[in-house]
């Protein structure tokens, strides 16, 4: 084996899933060590008060299995994106239209993405399972081009093409975007690319990439001799996404699950919600508030505790 | 100081300028911010570095380890808060929420756009607590933590309402309103505060509220409207203050008993409970349900939140009432029995009409007098004559925080429905949780800010003038003492002609009590006409 293959072939994939993973944990448990001491949902439906008045119990949970259901609609649906709307000045009026095209991008690449990780799957995987093998031939429903093309290489590739225009041509959206999010999506787009490329255009030997991802699963990697440049290209490009993830932006799939004002349900007058550092302050006391003015309440006739 | 006029106030552009967000950029025109603490208010609450001192001028006379004690206090925050730590990780910069802001679609400044709201804090957090941030500075949206980046924190915090508008449409529920909670926590350790939340404060903890009335003003404003309601109905009602025994306290903001047209809500609740046979008691040492502790920090609402309980105790009352307030009910029904509960010397409420069981507040036990009205008027127990409202045609403005923080929707819209004959909905999206704020909520609205606060509050004067012009709406509903302030002003800015009420003024109207002398005039004063004034 040459040095750049030993390099690119079995350093760079085990270094980056290891950065992932460390990277990953740190995160979350930076957010889970920190409590949650109050709880603040933001309320989008009806709150539960009288039987007779109807609550919204997704938009407004009021149980924790409820507000489960709030979150797997979030993070299932963008169930808040799609609410999304543009507002603009009409002469002295304002007016908000439905603006939905973010919310679908949005789906298209996150839904593309999971289908295209699950299809590597079948890399690993000896022989490859029935949901696997049957969400590839869902995917390549069209029946379209030879090698058949899958409609979420499509998909993924529009939509990271949408919502990088978005952040050039908006120009409100320009002037907040920061270098890391541009860099997110040129480098989404290059692992997505050289994928394409592997796939369609300039064909990789696939038995032995297979070969070679059953090895890395298997910790005695064998990185293949007959694959190249490309091949190898698209490995570290992805390698480096994974490991840039924990550290990135990216992690909003991991915060999603932990957010405050979604994951609560709407009860805090119900049950009691506990602050675990709560701890008494300075007050000022109903007995130092009637010795100051303890003169003025009997004046008005009011009830003291000491004459 | 002159206000810009209404057509040339709404010019507004909403292009970004050619400066990047990262430079800080505030500058303190006036009209557009509010005035510093004064020193004598922070003294009295015993908060850090009080002093005379002017926004608009060079020298904040900030503590020599300004810089220190901030990034103490964000670390300190970033251990104790969740929602700060990951609000401050996940932000993918989508712009979602861009739109979404009062101040942003009232004054096109892009640093009113939530998102960069938030990465004003960011931008520091990154520079002082991740690896990137340290490695790459402005490359990776950091920045350093200067004298100009704690000024623009004071100008642009003091400039969100905490409306939490932005959340509803944030896919990760990301809230600015707590951002902008903690934001202000840092800049209260360095004695960076305004003085429409800490006078009013600090008046809260010494007399009982905001306004700082003492006992026997309390009294006697509490008996002008016993007088007037008699004037009235001929009925003298009940109102007595700090009776112990009595089965529930009633909390209500001090606006109620001093501000119009919030005292015609505190008419209507009068009767409503003498009409009801209701056992209640005021207090004048928690004459306060509003609470600007919410405003500043934490700590502060806990210390000035914690008389609700200590009264309802000491008055062996058996729960609480609540009046028409937006953010007292943020504070009761968020934090309220976390902070200061548990409430176990108190009692599940029980409607003693109804015999309704809250069950929605059986650990707080603290009840919102639009749920209690609705379950009155569902059971039949109040004689109603909507007629008596017929000069009015009603909208009802959701406030902002019974909106987000509770759900509060259908409650007071009942109650509206049972006790005006005229009522239109605002549009779709200007209402409920995407209701839009009055645009002086937070402490902000003080009148040296008055510009602000009319841009703020454009979006909600337009959907107002929207059903005005429709409808001949000339009546907005509320159930805010922030907004029944505000509103006025506001609307008297951009659409005159309408006019502003609490629920239970509305109530009180309506309301037909047994033994009432003939009403020739409504709870303003005005005579009961019969026939509607607006076709």
């Amino acid at each position: 084996m040459s040095e750049a293959r030993v390099f690119f072939g079995v350093v760079v994939p085990y270094a980056a899933l290891l950065t992932f993973l460390a990277g990953l944990t740190f995160r979350v448990l930076s957010w889970a060590r920190s409590p949650v001491p109050f709880r603040i949902p933001v309320t989008c439906g009806q709150q539960k008060s009288l039987p007779w008045i109807e609550s919204s119990r997704l938009e407004n949970p009021f149980t924790g299995w409820a507000a489960a259901c709030r979150v797997a609609l979030e993070v299932l649906a963008f169930r808040s994106l799609w609410r999304n709307q543009q507002a603009e000045r009409a002469g002295a009026r304002l007016v908000y239209e439905p603006s939905r095209l973010l919310w679908l991008a949005a789906m298209a690449f996150h839904w593309s993405l999971l289908t295209i990780l699950v299809r590597h799957l079948r890399l690993v995987l000896s022989p490859v399972p029935k949901a696997i093998a049957g969400l590839m031939s869902l995917d390549a429903f069209f029946q379209v081009g030879m090698p058949v093309v899958y409609a979420t290489d499509v998909a993924i590739v529009a939509a990271l093409l949408y919502l990088a225009g978005r952040r050039i041509v908006n120009p409100r959206v320009r002037y907040l975007s920061l270098f890391p999010d541009y860099a997110a999506l040129v480098l989404l787009l290059a692992v997505a690319g050289s994928g394409i490329l592997l796939r369609y255009f300039l064909r990789t030997d696939i038995a032995s990439v297979k070969q070679y991802a059953l090895s890395l699963a298997a910790f005695s990697p064998q990185p293949p001799a007959g694959a190249g440049t490309l091949f190898y290209t698209h490995l570290s490009l992805a390698s480096l996404l994974v490991a840039w993830f924990p550290f990135s932006k990216l992690v909003h799939m991991g915060g999603i699950f932990l957010s405050p004002t979604r994951n609560l349900a709407n009860n805090s007058r119900a049950q009691r919600h506990v602050n675990p550092w709560n701890h008494p302050l300075p007050v000022h006391t109903y007995e130092e508030w009637e010795t100051e003015f303890r003169e003025k309440i009997k004046t008005a006739g009011l009830p003291l505790e000491k004459e | 100081m002159t206000a810009p006029k209404p057509e040339q106030l709404v010019q507004i552009d909403y292009g970004p300028p050619q400066r990047s967000w990262i430079e800080p950029s505030a500058s303190f025109r006036p009209g557009t911010y509010s005035h510093a603490a004064h020193a004598k208010s922070l003294a009295y609450l015993g908060l850090p570095n009080p002093r005379e001192w002017r926004p608009a001028e060079e020298d904040w006379k900030l503590p020599p380890d300004w810089k220190q004690i901030i990034l103490v206090g964000m670390k300190e925050r970033l251990e104790k808060y969740r929602s700060f730590r990951l609000f401050m990780d996940i932000c993918v910069r989508c712009g979602a929420c861009a739109d979404k802001c009062h101040f942003y679609l009232g004054s096109g400044d892009p640093k009113n756009m939530p998102v960069l709201r938030a990465e004003l804090l960011r931008s520091v957090y990154r520079r002082y607590f991740t690896t990137a941030g340290r490695l790459m500075g402005a490359l990776a949206g950091a920045r350093d933590l200067t004298e100009d980046v704690l000024k623009e924190w004071f100008y642009y915090f003091y400039q969100c309402t905490e409306c939490r508008r932005c959340a509803v449409f944030c896919p990760f529920g990301i809230d600015t309103a707590e951002v902008t909670m903690i934001a202000r926590e840092l800049l209260n350790l360095v004695g960076c505060n305004i003085n429409w939340v800490q006078e009013p404060a600090a008046n809260c903890y010494r007399t009982g509220n905001h306004l700082g009335i003492q006992p026997h003003g309390f009294k006697d404003s509490i008996e002008f409207a016993v007088d007037e309601i008699e004037e009235i109905t001929g009925i003298r009602v009940e109102a007595p203050i700090n009776r112990k025994g009595a089965e529930i306290l009633l909390v209500i903001p001090s606006a109620d008993y001093f501000g119009e047209p919030h005292y015609f809500t505190l008419l209507g609740y009068l009767m409503l409970l003498h009409a009801a046979g209701v056992d209640f008691t005021f207090s004048a040492y928690a004459s306060e349900g509003g609470n600007f502790g919410l405003f500043s920090s934490h700590e502060l609402m806990q210390r000035l939140n914690a008389k609700i309980y200590a009264e309802a105790r000491r008055l062996g009352v058996k729960w609480i009432l609540g009046g028409e307030c937006g953010h007292m009910w943020r504070v009761i029904h968020q934090y309220m029995d976390t902070m200061n509960g548990p409430a176990d010397f108190l009692e599940q409420p029980v409607s003693p009409v109804t015999g309704t069981r809250f069950e929605n507040a059986r650990s707080t036990k603290a009840v919102h007098i639009c749920e209690f009205t609705a379950d009155l008027i569902h059971h039949g127990k109040l004689k109603l004559d909507p007629t008596r409202n017929n000069r009015w045609n009603v909208t009802f403005h959701d406030s902002c925080n019974p909106a987000r923080a509770m759900g509060m929707f259908e409650e007071p819209r009942y109650i509206i429905r049972n006790v005006c004959a005229q009522f239109h909905e605002m549009p779709a999206n200007t209402i409920r949780e995407q209701t839009f704020c009055c645009g002086s909520g937070a402490g902000l609205g003080n009148d040296e800010n008055f510009e602000m606060r009319m841009r703020g509050g454009l979006p909600r004067a337009t959907a107002v003038r929207y059903v005005k012009e429709k409808f001949g709406v000339n009546l907005l509903a509320c159930i805010c003492a922030i907004d029944k302030a505000t509103l006025p002003p506001l609307l008297e800015y951009w659409v005159p002609g309408v006019e502003v009420a609490g629920v239970h003024e509305l109530v009180g109207n309506a309301l037909v009590m047994p033994g009432e002398k003939e009403r020739v005039r409504d709870l303003r004063g005005e005579p009961l006409g019969g026939e509607p004034e607006h076709a």
